[in-house]
């Protein structure tokens, strides 16, 4: 394929805000200024600086983050002249004053999150959002959860809000690539609008659902410096932009620029290694919000219990994202039904 | 003024799911109450007809009809915020009670549960299904210990946000997160809503989290949000603890599930069931004032 003829992709890089989850939302401003500095001086086309579950994030339910939504804005545009700055927003926990404070602060896309089958939450929120300047993309949630008439059904009503983007996203790492293909391809033959692909690497599919994402008409695909994000985190971009141009798509992306910031900046910051360890193939595996990860983890520290256990019940109960709360309460009752066990009585040698 | 049987005239405006299962709960449970009409502006509604078969007086006058009858006391406004807006100047103007289920907030919160006065305003708010879910817990604690902060996460079955919810999801959390700090005494307040649409139907569940000045005082709090859950199943059976509040340094975690009594929502329908028993208690509060009064 001659350069001419190679398709484009857009790539969005998510390290600043569901790579936050890694650090459980403990970037500091200087940590942004070095990330944006090195995504913007590569060339990627839209980084993402929010807390990991959005504007108005930082609480007790997800994690209180180190630095207000302003101040994690504020560190970011200095460093940024090609780049375009995105936020995301999650109807229910933030606010549409979130956003118009977002605009100020240099943001200029705005990533709207609802589940799966509850789109219509977001109307207010898209068409604030356009009416204030900033691009709108559209996130589907825990996609894995329906088929595709449904996802197609509330894709349509976050296009008829102004979305430009709306995407498939696998929050649990739970799809598959035949999977990604039949719901990707749905979408791109029932909008008008661009369709994207956000991936979580819980079953080690990041990158080749990514790939077959793009192959089924999705042209934006999300990626985060050395693969951070919740759970086993999200398709690295530097593989994604190494992968994409392979495969034949052009980026705009600087390989080696990308590759240097998640080996020189961004994995030396980690406290604990981004890897599909049995808690994140658990999340896959049960089709779990994958943010849940480490909130498991800090739960069953206190009271002695498998974080499998805990995350395969949440799986079964069909909990949806931004119910964290729900991990006190499953390891509440596991914990209950443990000590109402009888000890196995002790027998004679 | 006093029925013969000494019950007090109410009014239901709005003759949608809200207004329809408050007048079943009021027909099926007050003493205190009696609906001297229901209204609303659609003639065709199913809340009118179902009134009409219960030989309660309906009229698709909306808010004229109720100002017309010098007979009734209080008037419970299950409209929209922005209809209440345009009534309230009106109903104070004639002398009635409003007891305001829309997220309008023209009059101070109240959940009955802490207090219900009428007041100068003669305007009181029913703040939020998540309010009225959450705040007496915050309150709980609050009484015992100051609250630096307070965070509430509301879960709701998808079946049961109307679309007025679903388009107003902001309404919702800032009017939350006042009535934490206005009524539940918290220093600064949030609010979560999340929306699950798994089936069958979930039960509507909050998560209350408070952070306490000091120490908490495990056994007074612990006994302090007993007596409020006995207090709120006083007027909201379905309201339920799901374990001993749950203590993390200087934080608290209290969680509770709504069960609605079905009156004519279905019982997933916690988060509208405890506005319109909030309503009806906080009805009967009003008339037993207003009574007092006048004696």
């Amino acid at each position: 394929m001659s350069a001419k003829e190679q398709k484009h992709i857009r790539v969005i890089d998510t390290t600043l805000r569901d790579g936050s989850h890694s650090v459980s939302h403990q970037f500091s401003a200087d940590d942004i200024r070095r990330i944006t500095g090195a995504l913007d001086r590569a060339r990627v086309d839209t980084v993402e600086v929010t807390h990991g579950d959005g504007l108005g994030g930082s609480s007790i339910q997800y994690g209180p983050s180190r630095l207000s939504d302003r101040e994690m804005l504020q560190a970011a545009p200095p460093e940024m002249s090609h780049s375009k700055l995105a936020v995301l927003l999650l109807p229910g926990i933030g606010v549409q004053e979130d956003l118009e404070m977002a605009y100020e602060e240099g943001a200029r896309v705005a990533r709207i999150a609802t589940h799966v089958t509850e789109a219509d939450i977001s109307e207010q929120h898209m068409k604030l959002a356009r009416q204030i300047g900033l691009e709108v993309i559209g996130f589907l949630m825990l996609s894995h959860m329906e088929g595709a008439d449904k996802i197609v059904e509330q894709a349509r009503l976050m296009e008829s809000y102004g979305a430009n983007v709306v995407y498939v996203v696998d929050s649990a790492g739970a799809m598959v690539p035949d999977e990604v293909r039949q719901k990707v391809g749905a979408l791109r033959g029932a909008l008008g609008c661009h369709v994207g692909f956000h991936a979580h690497n819980n079953l080690g599919l990041a990158i080749g659902n990514s790939l077959a994402a793009i192959e089924s008409g999705a042209t934006v695909v999300d990626g985060s410096l050395a693969g951070l994000g919740a759970g086993a985190g999200n398709a690295a971009t530097e593989v994604l932009v190494a992968a994409l141009e392979k495969s034949g798509y052009e980026t705009g992306v600087d390989l080696y620029g990308v590759m240097d910031a998640a080996e020189e900046i961004v994995r030396p910051m980690l406290k604990r290694p981004q890897m599909i360890d049995k808690g994140a193939l658990s999340l896959g595996y049960a089709g779990v919000y994958s943010s849940f990860l480490l909130h498991t983890f800090r739960v069953v520290e206190k009271l002695g219990l498998d974080p499998r256990d805990i995350l395969i019940e949440l799986g079964r109960r069909r909990v949806v994202g931004g119910q964290e709360d729900m991990i006190m309460e499953v390891a509440m009752e596991l914990k209950r039904r443990r000590d109402q066990r009888p000890e196995p009585e002790e027998t004679a040698p | 003024m006093a029925d013969a049987d000494g019950k007090t005239r109410a009014a239901i405006l709005g003759t949608g799911n809200i207004g329809t299962d408050l007048l079943m709960k009021i027909l099926r449970r007050s003493a205190a109450l009696e609906v001297a009409l229901f209204a609303g502006i659609d003639p065709g509604s199913a809340g009118i007809a179902r009134a009409h078969e219960r030989g309660v007086p309906t009229s698709s006058g909306g808010i004229d009809a109720v100002l017309a009858d010098g007979s009734i006391e209080i008037v419970f406004d299950a409209t929209s915020a922005a209809a209440h807006r345009k009534h309230a100047p009106l109903l104070r103007d004639a002398g009635k009670v409003a007891i305001d289920l829309t997220p309008a907030a023209v009059g101070p919160f109240v959940v009955p549960a802490i207090r219900c006065d009428v007041g100068a305003e003669r305007n009181l708010n029913l703040v939020s299904c998540g309010g009225q879910g959450t705040i007496p817990m915050v309150y709980a604690v609050s009484r015992i210990q100051p609250v630096a902060y307070a965070e509430t996460v509301t879960t709701i079955a998808s079946r049961s946000a109307g679309p007025g919810t679903r388009q107003n999801i902001d309404e919702f959390t800032s009017t939350t997160a006042g009535g934490l700090v206005r009524v539940g005494g918290a220093g600064r307040g949030k609010s979560i809503i999340i929306l699950n649409p798994a089936e069958p139907p979930i039960l509507k569940q909050n998560t209350i989290y408070t952070t306490v000045d000091g120490e908490p005082d495990r056994d007074a709090i612990t006994r302090s949000v007993h007596e409020m859950i006995a207090t709120v199943q006083q007027y909201v059976p379905g309201y339920r603890l799901k374990f001993d509040p749950v203590f993390d340094g200087n934080q608290v975690t209290i969680m509770v599930e709504i069960e609605g009594a079905g009156d004519f929502l279905p019982t997933y329908a916690g988060n509208l069931d405890i506005m319109t028993s909030a309503a009806l208690a906080a009805g009967e509060a009003v008339a037993a004032q207003i009574r007092k009064a006048s004696t």
